[in-house]
């Protein structure tokens, strides 16, 4: 019979808690955050973006190259969300297992229905995405559906672990839907919350929660507010028809608050994904602060 | 059913059938409040029904995964874009007799052109060939003495599936020597290229040829190159060793600190041979044999607060030239002359965005050599008493990721006299644009 001591020595010598299979490169950090959920330790992942940058404007740095020179799997928003930087990692990092069309290339964006697909682009709309709005994991039930397909290629690229994942998977869904369950209950008295936004950039968390968009910051999609827009803005909301004024915590502090302090709708950031506030630690919590701090801003 | 509501049902309906028999006016009562609890009780499950039903509607309208799932890269096929390039300059002296003492300028430096000028609409198709292969062109439109006329500047097609970190490109292509040779005309920061750029590659390095390149597996990002090239343009010129005449070997590392800053240094080498190449005045050329190597390191750093580079960004870039040149020029009026010649050349330059759509910078740039055969004293390859320099300051004006207008005032200490040069440039880009590299 084994001893303590036995037990020891073996767990010494044997190799350490399995190695990770797959190295994940993920563009933004909500999809970093649900590969962790769904692949645990068998997954690595790094996210080219905090939540502190503005994912349409990063430069196509050298530390990215090399860490997609090394990447299994490459998951990104895309509906073009990184076309300014991620076309120009893929050329250099030289690296065909994540080249688009790939087993390890995945669009969450593309897995779900996009909003705002316009067939009519015109660039004097301002910064307009053709393939429709990319911020799609404001909607918890998008991540619900983007985690089975990201979970699909985990599985497709580690074949032997296939099983962990599925399991990790099933895990994470459960808990998730107990979650959305919870947030939805939370939620009810933001239906028909009327909200003020920087940017398009929570389309889909309106559609979920029932917010109502009553205007945006940008009034040219991608270009800075104008003083003239602002100024427009007051003379509409400075007798209501506004709840909240809502932005993400990269964008310019300056127009939300000053279109607050006249208006007195009160204005709130918003962690548009994982790390953007001090409390949005993971996919759960992200959700959890965004309905705490639009509940604190609305009641 | 739960086995409290069949148990109330099959109790309401002993209490009915027993009811028709027995009715009496407490049995009635009776039976009255079990039908409203049975009621109530159906009626909350409905309504619960009802909200599940309403939810899951809900769920399969927000999260329909659709059959079609669209990838970006396939958006447009090929991706065809076009970049307008115009500007106006003004100078103190006449840039038509422009030279740099000691440093004859050949390929396409100098100054531009005096007075409006549209320079040149860039017209970029690109698309991936096949799974194996990306390809690339690049075709201005050009005007020169008055006559129009279309150039390839760039073609190119580039391996996608090469293992182990390798790629290899093959065509017409930008050389991947030094910081600002690969960068396109329409994302330089200054108007002009800076002075070992025009003194030693005649502006920027486009030749014919094959280049192999290795990103290696390390979180340390480490890029290595070798290019073997036709040597049809300056520095080299001749096409020497039947089209083989120039080649060169690139290495880049570069990483990030913390989540402001990220950086990227590298080192690289050209070595080409000329015949017959042609420099300096373009009516009495002068011409060169012989052997040039141009060795180039460079640096770059950049900033952000966060690494939110919409908002607020710094870049700081330098980069120092050496080269050594052997073989005989001959000067006009002369037959052919040993040459031997060090020389150097560098550039430092800043530019900071403080705020969403401005940029500033500034820029200084020089050249150095030391004194070559007395044979060259009278001739524009001796070298100059003092050493050429530029002070350069720009600032311009983004209205989208697509449009920026400049203006640029360089104090030129390197021409035939110190001149003061005004420019003002607009770069407009319609219609696709790929991403910029580092």
């Amino acid at each position: 019979m084994m001893n303590i001591k036995t037990i020891a020595l073996l767990s010494v010598l044997l190799p350490a808690a399995a190695q990770a299979n797959i190295s994940i490169f993920a563009c933004e950090p909500e999809w970093a955050a649900l590969a962790s959920e769904i692949g645990g330790q068998q997954v690595t992942t790094y996210s080219a973006t905090t939540a502190l940058q503005d994912p349409h404007y990063i430069q196509a740095r050298p530390s990215l190259i090399a860490r997609l020179r090394q990447a299994d799997l490459v998951v990104c928003s895309g509906a073009d969300l990184e076309i300014g930087w991620l076309p120009v990692l893929l050329q250099k990092a030289n690296n065909p297992a994540v080249m688009p069309g790939s087993a390890g290339y995945l669009e969450a964006s593309g897995v779900v229905e996009r909003f705002d697909v316009s067939a009519n682009v015109d660039r004097a709309s301002g910064d307009i995405h053709p393939l429709g709005n990319p911020h799609v994991q404001t909607n918890p039930h998008n991540i619900a559906a983007i985690a089975s397909v990201l979970a699909e290629r985990m599985q497709q690229l580690d074949v032997e672990n296939a099983a962990t994942y599925a399991a990790g998977l099933a895990d994470f869904q459960l808990r998730w839907r107990a979650a959305i369950e919870r947030w939805e209950a939370a939620a009810t008295g933001l239906s028909g919350k009327r909200v003020v936004t920087h940017h398009k950039s929570w389309v889909y968390l309106e559609r979920w929660l029932g917010l109502v968009e009553v205007a945006n910051l940008e009034e040219v999609p991608g270009l800075p507010p104008t003083a003239g827009h602002l100024g427009r803005l007051v003379a509409q909301f400075e007798n209501g028809g506004a709840d909240v004024i809502v932005r993400a915590p990269y964008q310019d502090n300056r127009a939300s608050e000053w279109l607050s302090d006249r208006t007195g709708i009160p204005a709130v950031v918003l962690p548009l994904t994982v790390g953007g506030t001090d409390e949005a630690t993971d996919l759960f919590r992200l959700f959890d602060d965004i309905i705490a701090r639009l509940l604190g801003a609305t009641s | 059913m739960s086995i409290k509501t069949s148990g109330q049902l099959l109790c309401a309906a002993a209490l009915l059938a027993s009811s028709i028999t027995f009715a009496a006016d407490g049995e009635i009562e009776a039976l009255r409040a079990a039908l409203d609890e049975l009621r109530a009780d159906y009626e909350t499950r409905i309504a619960e029904l009802e909200r599940r039903l309403v939810a899951a509607e809900q769920e399969s309208a927000n999260a329909a995964p659709t059959a079609a799932r669209s990838e970006s890269s396939a958006a447009f096929n090929p991706a065809i874009g076009v970049i307008f390039q115009g500007q106006a300059w003004n100078y103190a002296n006449d840039p038509a007799n422009y030279a740099v003492q000691g440093f004859p300028f050949g390929g396409e430096a100098g100054p531009f052109e005096e007075g409006l000028a549209i320079g040149e609409a860039e017209i970029n198709v690109s698309a991936n060939v096949d799974d194996k292969f990306t390809a690339w062109l690049t075709a201005p439109l050009v005007i020169e003495d008055g006559e129009s006329g279309i150039e390839i500047e760039e073609a190119w097609i580039e391996t996608l599936a090469l293992p182990a970190g390798l790629s290899a490109r093959f065509g017409r292509f930008f050389s991947g020597i030094g910081y600002l040779n690969s960068k396109h005309a329409h994302s330089w920061d200054f108007a002009d290229q800076p002075l070992p750029y025009q003194a030693f590659l005649g502006d920027q390095l486009l030749d014919d040829g094959v280049q192999l390149r290795w990103v290696a597996p390390t979180s340390l990002y480490v890029d290595v190159g070798a290019e073997l090239l036709r040597g049809s343009r300056y520095p080299a010129a001749g096409a020497d060793n039947s089209g083989f005449g120039a080649h060169s070997l690139f290495v880049n590392v570069g990483g990030d600190v913390g989540s402001n800053s990220s950086w990227l240094a590298g080192v690289s080498q050209l070595r080409s041979t000329s015949i017959d190449r042609e420099s300096g005045d373009e009516d009495e050329p002068l011409i060169f044999n012989g052997d040039t190597d141009t060795t180039i390191a460079h640096f770059v750093w950049k900033w952000a607060p966060n690494g939110n580079w919409k908002q607020r960004n710094l870049v700081i870039q330098g980069e120092a030239v050496w080269r050594d040149e052997s073989g005989d020029y001959t000067v006009p009026g002369d037959g052919p002359l040993a040459y031997d010649a060090e020389q150097q050349g560098w550039y430092l330059q800043a530019v900071y965005q403080p705020f969403p759509r401005w940029r500033f910078g500034a820029r200084l740039d020089g050249l150095a050599m030391d004194p070559v055969a007395a044979d060259f004293d009278d001739s524009s390859l001796a070298a100059p008493s003092d050493d050429p320099r530029r002070y350069s300051l720009m600032t311009d004006w983004s209205n989208s990721e697509f449009s920026r207008l400049r203006l640029q005032y360089t104090r030129d200490e390197a021409g035939p006299g110190d001149d003061s040069q005004w420019g003002l440039q607009y770069i407009l880009s319609i219609g696709a644009h790929g991403g910029h590299s580092f």
